[in-house]
């Protein structure tokens, strides 16, 4: 590049060269429809909105710049600082909501659980890293008990929602480094049974004297309002019953921008945030939301091919991990939406409003594009 | 672990994976898809319905109440915008904290918070309940920039009844009050349950309870879209309400200030009548009291002194207090005499002052009789044996048969709730009303004393009123009311409603001429001529005087008993006595002769309809040395309050007569 005079276009192209293009294109559509949705869901957030589109691209666009071996270097420190941070929360953190989440540093306010959603994958692909191709079972157990402490942590908080992201982000690495079937079989087994069993024996299980021992008092909640919305239909039945209904009212073709009832007379609840799906669904019905899934398959499809071409064990088992998180996000959400998952704090990735959770997911595909890139780097 | 580890058969495994993860990926997905497919298409009628019962909400357009007005377009009753703080029940989350909250917003007094709680339990949930009314602007502003934190509270702009007279005609016009329960039962067995949905008042007494069903209107609805807070965002579609009707009444509003002026601070009542018509003139019933307290829930405080004050303003005294008629039963008797041929007008009897009966001696008043005493000099002096011998030549049952027609012992029909049925006593009625055999046997004694109007007579002023507008409509009888017209809310068109003859009584204009000719000479040169002197009208009237004997079962109140046993004062009148434009009957409680209170009322009264112009000071009232009055010699009063009890809220007042048991029988033995 010669170039005398500046040139915005020449500028913007050299941009995005080291960007993947199909992840950029299907992200700018997700943004593009985030922000379409925005305007009918809470117009008054609508600048903000581009606020967060502006920091979590840039952050991106810097990991993807970034060679993968320079962001594995930082695994391990990332990881510790996370813990770090999570220990401070469980002892100094800020209380809102019932939860302690939050950790005032004077400057800003950080919830440390987000960064262990990059940390967490990161730290364990790294370690898989140092194993590669002499990998025993003892290794996995180490990796469970990295898995576990912060998960832990997040969980006492309690976040159930981050906790969940966090767990599976760590399990998604054990499970791309090779853990054995005859683990992973029963265990799906166990859950598959247990979840059963809770669907069949709700009305016992949700009797208010009944204690789950495990879970506390708002996430027996969830759960049972999950299997029966009409049980407190005013309370917290009524988020997955007027979502459901804003879902069914929108029909094949939905009801037209702007023109949802349910989200435009307020009885969508949290409907710029982890509702915001009902909105979708309600406003452009379901060629919307099956156009939304195809988006989200398409990425997750181009993550996993990724992942496939990686060209180390960790930038493998990062990218896959990576990939399976976004599709978490986005299944949880909108089966929790839908009434199909209870109610946990999962936002719509890359359409929900919020700041961090947008930066995180837009760090992820940062990721994916300078695992992406590496490749090339590579070959030539 | 046994299995081969190289980087190339980690990569082969990884791949295998990616796979596995991206069919299991791909199902889940697909399951999604099925879910919104089953929401979005196979039940997308349920949630579209639901999505509209969530959206729409059908709200009731209230209708303006009637408005009423006297003959001459006088307001009594009507309607006035005020703001109202309301909380919806369903929708507050925490009821103290917001009443406590908005009690720092606009003064709220305890009375409001009793009232609102009461409400509160009777609500329905999703009807919102008011917690003030008559918010200022400023209070209104207040409340509305605060709304936002306070889910449920409203402000709502309502129409509230007034009625400007105050007291005057209060038992006439009636108030309204709010629903309670048992109203909602009354409405249900109307059927009128939908139209009555966001009305919170109705009629609890006089013509706002009577005339109701005219008054009320039709409610509208609007089809509103509601928030999931319940907010009407914006109006669908609207069926307005139509206003009720308006009343347009016989009542003259300055004649019932005159009568209800002239009475002061006795009790008793007023009834006038147009005779050609049956339209009440005036219909007065003393003391009264303010039915604006009533409008928003009376106070406790109120309803107090009201209930338990020993006047009992809010007895309608003339419909629903019976009394005996004392002298003024006289000229019906005469005309009895006369018509049943027992007396001829001229034919005379004489009275040494007395009447002997079953060894007993029925006095006149007049120590020594009056001497010879023909018909016409019986009205005018009002001689007592004269009717003893004619009630007991008549007999009780000759009585009671041709005193009927006058409506005596009837209710007359008006269109006021809550009217009493009196008593015009007969063998009969002493059968059925009476347990023990011994009393319920007829004494022919007993004849001789409903004879000059005293025994078990007891009639309601209005009885009275309306027997005399017969008497001097040539005998035909009217049913008494005080709307004179029903105004269409909506075409404006005045409906009349038209006089209503109950019977015409056969009467000779012989006899009536000989009957009403007396009655003029009273206020000549009989007991009434002092209150009327100088009329410059010819006025026909006869004075009364009812007992009072025992006040058995009332409180004793030393200084109230001298006066409360003083004797009952009536009059009745009709003028101009050539062509009577207004019948009336005045009762003062307590007022002694008749000549001495009810009659200088009935002047002012009669001056002021006739002469349009109020009379000056009444007449002397003690001077009564030489009149002669009918008392104290007779028998004891007779009161039994017959008939319902009027359907007041919320609770019947007390009533006197109950208290005022029948004295000893009589003093007549056998």
């Amino acid at each position: 590049m010669n170039e005398t005079r500046f040139n915005p276009f020449a500028l913007l192209r050299a941009a995005v060269r080291p960007l993947d293009p199909v992840l950029l294109v299907l992200l700018a559509v997700l943004l593009a429809s985030a922000h379409i949705l925005m305007q009918s869901a809470s117009p008054e957030r609508v600048d903000s909105q581009l606020t967060h589109f502006a920091i979590a691209l840039l952050g991106m666009w810097a990991l993807a710049l970034l060679k993968p071996q320079r962001l594995l270097a930082l695994a391990v420190p990332l990881y510790v600082l996370g813990v770090l941070l999570l220990i401070a929360v469980e002892l100094f953190g800020e209380v809102s909501k019932g939860a302690q989440r939050w950790l005032d540093l004077g400057v800003a306010r950080i919830q440390p659980s987000e960064l262990m959603k990059i940390a967490m994958p990161l730290m364990l692909a790294w370690f898989f890293q140092q194993r590669e191709a002499q990998t025993r079972a003892l290794d996995f157990f180490v990796a469970a008990a990295l898995l576990v402490v912060p998960v832990a942590l997040i969980v006492i908080q309690p976040d159930l929602g981050t906790s969940l992201l966090v767990a599976a982000s760590g399990i998604f690495v054990i499970f791309f480094a090779g853990l054995s079937w005859k683990l992973i079989i029963p265990l799906v087994v166990a859950g598959v049974i247990g979840l059963g069993s809770i669907v069949a024996f709700g009305d016992t299980l949700c009797q208010p004297e009944v204690d789950w021992q495990v879970l506390r008092e708002y996430q027996k909640q969830r759960v049972c309002t999950l299997l029966d919305p009409t049980r407190d239909p005013l309370g917290k039945g009524f988020h997955i019953i007027q979502s459901t209904i804003a879902i069914g009212s929108g029909g094949l073709m939905g009801k037209g921008w702007m023109d949802g009832t349910q989200t435009h007379l307020a009885f969508l609840p949290e409907r710029h945030t982890d509702f915001i799906f009902a909105v979708l669904a309600e406003e452009f019905g379901l060629i919307g939301a099956v156009a939304l899934l195809v988006v989200y398959v398409l990425m997750l499809l181009r993550g996993f091919h990724i992942a496939a071409n990686a060209p180390t064990h960790a930038t493998r088992l990062l990218a896959g991990a990576i990939t399976m998180i976004l599709f978490t996000y986005a299944f949880v959400n909108m089966g929790m939406v839908s009434g199909i998952l209870p109610v946990v704090g999962v936002p719509l990735p890359f359409i929900s409003y919020g700041g961090t959770a947008l930066v995180t997911l837009c760090l992820g595909i940062g990721i994916l594009m300078s695992i992406q890139r590496s490749r090339f780097a590579d070959k030539t | 672990m046994t299995e081969f580890r190289t980087p190339a058969a980690d990569l082969a495994r990884f791949r295998l994976r990616v796979v596995v993860a991206a069919v299991f990926v791909l199902i889940c997905l697909g399951l999604l898809a099925a879910r919104f497919h089953f929401l979005q298409v196979q039940r997308h009628d349920y949630f579209l319905t639901r999505a509209e019962d969530n959206r729409i909400a059908l709200l009731p357009v209230v209708p303006h109440r009637g408005t009423i007005v006297d003959r001459n377009g006088v307001v009594l009753a009507r309607n006035y915008a005020t703001y109202t703080l309301e909380i919806m029940p369903s929708e507050v989350r925490d009821l103290e904290g917001t009443l406590a909250e908005l009690s720092t917003l606009v003064p709220i007094e305890p009375r409001d918070l009793r009232r609102f709680r009461k409400l509160f339990e009777e609500s329905r949930n999703f009807e919102s309940v008011p917690v003030r009314s008559r918010l200022t602007d400023e209070e209104v502003a207040r409340v509305v920039s605060q709304r936002y934190r306070l889910p449920g509270v409203d402000v709502r702009a309502r129409l509230l009844r007034d009625y400007p007279q105050g007291t005057t005609a209060a038992h006439v016009v009636g108030y309204i009050g709010r629903i309670n329960e048992r109203d909602v039962e009354r409405i249900e067995e109307r059927g009128q349950t939908a139209n009555y949905r966001g009305t919170l008042h109705i009629g609890k007494a006089g013509l706002e309870q009577s005339y109701e069903a005219e008054l009320h209107g039709t409610t509208g609805v609007e089809q509103v879209e509601v928030n999931a807070s319940g907010r009407a965002v914006r109006a669908l579609s609207h069926t307005p309400a139509s206003s009720g009707n308006d009343l347009e009444l016989t009542l003259d509003i300055e004649l019932q200030r005159v009568a209800e002026t002239a009475f002061g601070d006795r009790r008793g009542a007023l009834v006038a009548i147009e005779p050609s018509t049956g339209g009440v003139l005036a219909l007065v019933s003393m003391p009264t009291y303010d039915p604006n307290l009533f409008v928003d829930g009376i106070s406790t405080q109120d309803w107090r002194a009201l209930n338990e004050s020993p006047d009992h303003p809010l007895l309608h005294r003339a419909i629903y207090s019976t009394y005996p008629p004392g002298s003024t039963f006289k000229p019906f008797m005469a005309l009895a005499g006369l018509e049943t041929g027992k007396r001829t007008a001229r034919q005379a009897i004489h009275d040494v002052g007395y009447f002997n009966f079953g060894g007993h001696r029925f006095m006149d008043d007049k120590i020594g009789g009056h001497g010879m005493v023909d018909l016409h000099k019986s009205i005018v002096v009002s001689c007592n044996t004269y009717y003893y011998q004619l009630a007991n030549e008549l007999g009780i049952e000759g009585i009671a048969s041709f005193m009927a027609p006058f409506g005596f012992g009837d209710r007359t029909g008006i269109d006021l709730p809550g009217e009493a049925i009196g008593v015009l006593p007969s063998p009969e009625w002493k059968r059925n009303r009476f347990r023990k055999p011994e009393q319920q046997r007829w004494y022919a004694g007993e004849t001789i004393s409903v004879g000059i109007g005293q025994g078990y007579n007891a009639f309601t002023p209005l009885q009275l009123a309306n027997a005399m507008a017969a008497l001097v409509n040539d005998g035909k009888l009217f049913r008494p009311h005080v709307v004179k017209y029903v105004v269409d809310s909506r075409t404006g068109e005045r409906r009349a409603i038209e006089p209503e003859p109950l019977r015409e009584i056969p009467l000779k204009q012989a006899h009536l001429k000989a009957v009403l000719d007396a009655m003029v000479d009273v206020n000549k040169s009989g007991t009434g001529r002092r209150a009327f002197q100088g009329a410059p009208y010819s006025v026909g009237g006869k004075t009364g005087t009812a007992q009072v004997f025992s006040l058995r079962g009332q409180r004793y109140v030393e200084k109230n008993v001298r006066e409360r046993l003083r004797d009952h004062s009536w009059f009745v009148a009709y003028a101009p006595a050539e062509n009577p434009k207004i019948a009336l009957a005045v009762l003062v409680e307590n007022g002694g002769f008749g000549s001495q209170s009810a009659a200088p009322i009935a002047r002012q009264v009669i001056d002021y309809y006739l002469l349009d112009q109020r009379a000056g000071a009444p007449a002397a009232e003690d001077d009564n040395a030489t009149e002669s009055e009918d008392a104290a010699n007779g028998t004891a009063p007779a009161r039994t309050g017959e008939g319902d009890p009027p359907p007041r809220e919320p609770a019947a007042p007390a009533v006197p007569q109950a208290a005022l048991v029948p004295g000893q029988p009589t003093r007549v033995t056998r």
